[in-house]
């Protein structure tokens, strides 16, 4: 048992204590939190910032207005939605089309068709606040449905895959693409069944996936190959991502992107708390880069310089 | 720098909480485990006389120094007397007064004593006794006697050995023959021999007690040889001039006065009577605590009413609950819903125990799950529907203490001790998880609590836990200190090392 302590501390795992006690308590302030357990404003300030979001549609904020709902979509084919305080992706919704017959029959990402009295159960739901963090009423968002890059069209099962990256005090530290399967339901979050793929943080080509913590080589629904893949617009994402540091002023921070095939890497949300299955998808710990990163750290890096020092650093 | 600051407070909470632990067991006499006794013995003794025309003083030698025990309580009982404790030449007198008193009396001195190895003789050294004043022909057969022994002996103790040898001889010498002519009881034997021993300037005194055993309807005094070399008082046996104190001897009095002495009375006569109890050793500890003029008592739990002592009792367990939940969770890595929920519902487990408390449990989240997923399709409000699930669980608890108590199972009937809101609100949590993220993903963290409730619920009953902690509550500051370094325990989870399995081989 020591042993093997001993081995994953050599190989400079970070484990769920210390990442609690020494990074998140250290480096975010609770005070912060709001900016990014609420989509809504993670979604106002990255647009003050300049980086883009997929477009929002409507809010709905009370129990009243969901009513609203089939005015916010009258319009659109494909859309998403989502909990603003919602975490580990539950509460999602990936609505990407409308059934032939009846147009307030809804197809979801999965394929199953879902009745309009669905959708306004799920979003009072969602206002009453079900998945929300604390089980406080919550904002239900309704915004763009990204249709992804097709560089992924192999390697995903429905849904969007995404990018995660995790930044250290600005500097982007690991990154892993995740994939949805047909367990995850289309969602791609690891702990719902999703594969996690590593990412050489120089050139942006994937390595091998996680999945269930197991190392994989191809994916379980389609088969094919996961790593080599290359990921567009890498230096874009992990600039943006650098970015991320000064909008919300988390010195411990996971930002998850989508690459849409029209508009390129759009900023999904950002998380206080990204989980340690990056460093399996990697296969390597977060420990070492995190003190590399503190070693070279520079207080007035802009984040277009942070993004080449960790491409410079991180390669392998 | 936080980490040195952790460390100093659990270093402190640590010396807190085991320095007033370590007083009140070591120096109160708090028991370490629960149900310990200790002997105590009750002496009563009864004067009785026959009141004469006047005014009437009764005068009783009572005990001092006690070498060997301490004294728990002490009172008198007497019907109209006035009271008091003097201090006499022998020690202390209890003295009981009365202007007039009318036929056969008695008064009552009783006192309680417990032994108690931290008491010695703390009595003041003697001067050398002045050569008594004795008539011829015995004042010859002192000094002979007195110088043959001298020469037989080394130091004091084999001084009064040897004397002790030579009266106690069946085939006495002349000198002793004459010395003991006219000593009709034990105390004038013991009393010659101090007188003896005054004569080679040897401090020594006649000691009564009574050799506490059992149970004495009338125990009878005991006189014995006290002799001091210097330093410190010996004993000796006087019939043998062994030097030993016979096996838990408490002494009385001390000196040649009389025991007793009445003023108008006659037929004077005192009784003794032993009787000995097994008292709480928690009641000693209290008396001692307050007798010592420490606080320890006031802020203990046995001084609270018992139905507060009953509550406390299961409140002080929770710490332990936490801290397994904390080593569950943060040390060990099993996953469970809500934080405190499993201490919870191991104190339930307490009510129920623990097979039961598995079984109920189970079956009313299983029952409860089943009646939520039919609500699910009502398509209610989140807070309608948590009450909605409130009421099934109430309901669902009847139900079962119906069923049981229908079937004469009596355990059902303690279904009613969960606490249905911490049920209500795992139903949901484990509802909407099922939903979210699958039914092995919500079985296993309702496993996880479970397992977490048990183990909670077994270090939480183990008895010498239970004890310790109400009897020294300071224990739960230890408790919070190794919280508080759990709190900055930055190590692998157990689960973690299996998850990261893959890394440490790569």
């Amino acid at each position: 048992m020591f042993a093997v302590a001993k081995k994953l501390r050599e190989a400079g795992v970070l484990g769920l204590n210390e990442r609690n006690s020494e990074f998140i308590m250290r480096l975010n302030p609770r005070s912060l939190y709001p900016r990014v357990d609420d989509k809504v404003l993670t979604k106002q300030l990255a647009l003050d910032a300049g980086m883009p979001v997929p477009d929002l549609y409507g809010v709905i904020t009370n129990q009243g207005e969901v009513s609203t709902f089939p005015d916010i979509v009258t319009n659109r084919e494909s859309f998403v939605i989502k909990p603003a305080q919602g975490s580990g992706g539950d509460g999602i919704i990936v609505v990407t089309g409308r059934s032939q017959r009846k147009r307030d029959c809804y197809r979801l990402s999965s394929g199953m068709i879902v009745s309009e009295g669905e959708i306004l159960y799920h979003l009072s739901n969602i206002v009453g606040g079900q998945y929300s963090l604390s089980g406080n009423p919550d904002k239900a968002l309704i915004e763009y449905c990204v249709r992804f890059d097709p560089v992924f069209a192999d390697v995903s099962y429905q849904g969007v895959p995404d990018v995660r990256v995790v930044v250290y005090r600005g500097y982007p530290a690991m990154a892993m693409v995740r994939l949805p399967t047909r367990a995850s339901d289309g969602k791609a979050n690891l702990h719902q069944g999703a594969v996690g793929a590593g990412i050489d943080m120089g050139t942006g080509r994937t390595l091998n996936g996680v999945l269930d913590d197991e190392v994989v080589e191809d994916h379980p629904d389609t088969g094919a190959l996961v790593a080599g893949l290359e990921i567009p617009h890498w230096t874009f994402i992990l600039e943006s991502s650098a970015k991320g540091y000064e909008v919300t002023g988390l010195g411990y921070l996971g930002v998850d992107m989508v690459i849409d095939r029209d508009r390129g890497p759009l900023i999904l949300e950002m998380n206080a708390r990204p989980g340690l299955n990056i460093q399996i998808a990697n296969g390597v710990g977060l420990t070492d880069r995190i003190s590399r990163i503190d070693a070279i750290y520079n207080a007035s890096a802009s984040p277009g310089e942070r993004a080449a020092v960790a491409r410079r650093e991180f390669q392998l | 720098m936080k980490q040195r600051y952790v460390y100093v407070l659990a270093a402190l909470l640590t010396v807190v909480g085991l320095s007033v632990f370590l007083y009140k067991w070591q120096v109160l006499g708090f028991p370490l485990g629960a149900d310990q006794e200790r002997p105590v013995w009750t002496i009563e003794s009864a004067v009785h006389f026959d009141s004469g025309p006047g005014t009437i003083k009764v005068q009783l030698h009572v005990p001092t120094l006690t070498p060997g025990f301490s004294v728990l309580n002490q009172y008198n009982v007497s019907r109209g007397y006035g009271f008091s404790l003097n201090y006499g030449s022998g020690g202390r007198e209890a003295q009981w007064t009365i202007r007039r008193a009318d036929g056969a009396q008695t008064v009552y001195y009783r006192i309680s004593v417990y032994e108690d190895a931290g008491v010695d003789e703390s009595d003041t050294i003697p001067p050398f006794p002045p050569r008594p004043v004795i008539n011829e022909p015995l004042n010859t057969a002192v000094d002979v006697l007195v110088a043959d022994v001298r020469e037989r002996s080394a130091d004091t103790s084999s001084f009064a050995t040897e004397l002790l040898r030579r009266l106690n001889d069946p085939s006495p010498d002349p000198n002793v023959e004459l010395l003991l002519s006219g000593v009709a009881s034990e105390t004038e034997f013991v009393g010659i021999a101090t007188t003896l021993l005054a004569a080679a300037r040897i401090p020594a005194r006649v000691v009564h007690g009574l050799p506490l055993s059992g149970r004495q309807r009338s125990a009878a005094l005991v006189p014995w040889l006290e002799v001091h070399d210097g330093d410190q008082w010996l004993y000796f046996n006087p019939a043998t001039g062994e030097q030993a104190l016979p096996e838990r001897f408490f002494v009385w009095w001390r000196g040649s006065e009389p025991l007793v002495s009445v003023e108008g009375g006659s037929n004077v006569r005192v009784d003794f009577a032993v009787q000995q109890t097994h008292l709480d050793a928690i009641a000693i500890a209290e008396t001692q605590a307050a007798q010592q003029d420490s606080s320890a008592f006031d802020f203990s739990l046995y001084s609270l009413p018992i139905r507060t002592q009953a509550v406390y009792a299961v409140l002080l367990m929770i710490p332990i609950g936490a801290l397994v939940m904390v080593v569950m969770r943060n040390i060990v890595g099993i996953d469970a819903f809500g934080t405190f929920m499993p201490v919870l519902i191991a104190l339930a487990f307490r009510e129920t125990k623990l097979v039961w408390g598995v079984i109920l449990f189970t079956l009313l989240v299983a029952l409860g799950l089943s009646i939520r997923f039919l609500l699910e399709r009502l398509r209610l409000l989140l807070v309608p529907r948590l009450s909605a699930v409130l009421i099934v669980v109430v309901l669902l608890m009847l139900f079962i203490s119906l069923t049981s108590h229908r079937l004469g199972m009596e355990t059902g009937l303690s279904v009613a001790l969960f606490p249905m809101v911490i049920i209500a609100m795992t139903i949901e949590r484990m509802s909407v998880v099922w939903e979210e993220r699958g039914a092995a993903d919500a079985i296993r963290a309702g496993l996880g609590s479970l397992v977490i409730a048990v183990g909670a619920y077994i270090f939480m009953g183990i008895a010498a836990v239970e004890h310790l902690v109400f009897t020294f509550p300071e224990l739960l500051l230890v408790v919070l200190a190794l919280v508080v370094l759990a709190g900055r325990y930055t190590g692998y989870r157990l689960t973690e090392l299996k998850r990261f399995k893959a890394l440490g081989n790569g």
